[in-house]
């Protein structure tokens, strides 16, 4: 058979067959793969949160959307509230660091796992077991509220990976976010709200204060969060008011 | 033509990795460990087996002046197909290697070898050039990631040879890469001339 000429009539026709069969062939593989593909990713999900709660027998609620984090409250068989297992993400060494934490009740961690990452191979892409319970930068137990959460070089309670501090702090820094934007607002909205208050009142020291903000007590002055951003900038006692400044104060120490 | 010839040309005197020197960058991104380069070197077979076969069909009824587009439209679907595959019942693979599936498509070895055999040849020496050419890359990725997992991790496809802490990061990092290869194609070379 000889070779077809390169008219615009063949190039055209050709071009089409290729392209519909190309295309009928690639929709028949998605329809048999794309159910199997949602039920890997339903199950992956299912796994980390009983991985990240510590329990394998658990019931998980609709997920909430919180400010781009999704939160998916968790109970035991019997119904008894768990705590949260959360969904965030930052930027982290190599690109986009997707962890999912558990939190019980109190806010404290039960647990981790990586959802997504590109940190470098045999460096930061230890952090999926760095920080799990019994290695060196064990943080589950720890509650992100609580102390300094964060690496050790940053004045931190947790050692961070040899040679990734930029890894550490990405992953720290999603586990917080988690913490400070979804367990810490419900938290204010049930009974520990009343916990976070007496802080306020009682605090002298800025640690206290710093927790506070996040409560009712410090919504009556103006620009609490601020503060807490001001003080880490360093430039709080200029612009902030008398009250925050003194809250300032007692953090520089 | 004899079949057997075909695959140790393609695994030895045109290897893909250490001779034709082409699709360098699944070589040098996918080879942190050898079970990663052995993966990609094995998807990359399939993909180019199933191309080959595929073009050297339709190579009478592809016009010379479209004969690119063509291909890679079916380079690119068959790629799509084995991803699709992959993250459906390998999601082990999907995980490590699911950034580099999709650029298959544009590893010249594929069309390379659609170009320089599959358009020239029967479609039965087509599928074994595929599998030489699949071999040779797979061996040379498979080798690379091992000589970077075992220098930069001390172990090799995760069995521990000796601890981790007297590793050289360095050769699981990109420069490392780098270094391997370079190296291995001196080894390479030193031993075809032999």
């Amino acid at each position: 058979m000889e070779k077809l000429k390169s008219s615009l009539t063949n190039m055209l026709a050709v071009l089409t067959v290729i392209a519909v069969i190309a295309g009928g062939a690639l929709a028949m593989v998605n329809s048999v793969t794309a159910p199997q593909i949602e039920k890997i990713n339903a199950k992956n999900l299912a796994d980390g949160i009983k991985a990240v709660m510590g329990s394998d027998d658990v019931q998980v609620a609709e997920p909430v959307e919180i400010e781009g984090y999704t939160s998916y409250k968790v109970s035991d068989a019997q119904g008894n509230a768990l705590g949260c297992a959360v969904t965030s993400s930052t930027n982290g060494f190599g690109g986009d660091l997707k962890v999912l934490v558990g939190f019980d009740n109190e806010g404290n961690i039960l647990g981790y796992t990586i959802l997504q990452t590109s940190e470098t191979p045999g460096l930061g892409a230890k952090a999926d077991s760095w920080f799990q319970k019994g290695q060196k930068g064990d943080i589950i137990g720890m509650n992100p509220g609580k102390g300094n959460f964060t690496v050790s070089k940053d004045g931190g309670d947790v050692d961070a990976i040899t040679a990734s501090t930029i890894t550490s702090r990405a992953f720290l820094l999603a586990v917080k976010n988690a913490y400070d934007n979804v367990i810490a607002a419900q938290m204010d909205g049930t009974s520990s709200a009343s916990a976070q208050k007496k802080h306020c009142d009682k605090n002298e020291e800025c640690g206290d204060c710093k927790e506070g903000c996040c409560g009712n007590e410090c919504d009556k002055h103006e620009g609490c969060g601020d503060c807490k951003k001001a003080c880490k900038d360093g430039g709080c006692n200029k612009k902030c008011d008398k009250l925050e400044a003194k809250c300032c104060e007692g953090m520089n120490k | 033509m004899n079949y057997f010839k075909i695959i140790i040309n393609g695994i030895v005197k045109e290897n893909p990795t250490f001779v034709l020197l082409l699709g360098m960058c699944p070589t040098l991104g996918t080879t942190s460990s050898a079970l990663n380069g052995m993966m990609m070197g094995l998807a990359t077979m399939c993909v180019l087996i199933v191309s080959n076969f595929l073009i050297s069909l339709v190579k009478k009824l592809v016009p010379d002046m479209v004969r690119i587009p063509s291909y890679i439209v079916i380079i690119a679907s068959l790629v799509t197909m084995l991803q699709m595959c992959i993250k459906a019942y390998a999601p082990e693979i999907d995980k490590s290697l699911g950034l580099f599936i999709p650029l298959i498509v544009v590893n010249c070895i594929i069309l390379g070898r659609a170009e320089s055999f599959a358009a020239k040849n029967n479609p039965l020496a087509s599928i074994f050039d595929g599998i030489g050419i699949g071999l040779g890359f797979t061996c040379g990725l498979t080798i690379l990631g091992s000589v970077r997992e075992i220098l930069g991790t001390g172990s090799i496809f995760g069995f521990n040879v000796y601890s981790e802490n007297y590793g050289m990061l360095l050769f699981v990092l990109a420069p490392g890469a780098f270094l391997a290869l370079g190296y291995l194609i001196a080894i390479f070379n030193k031993l075809k001339k032999a």
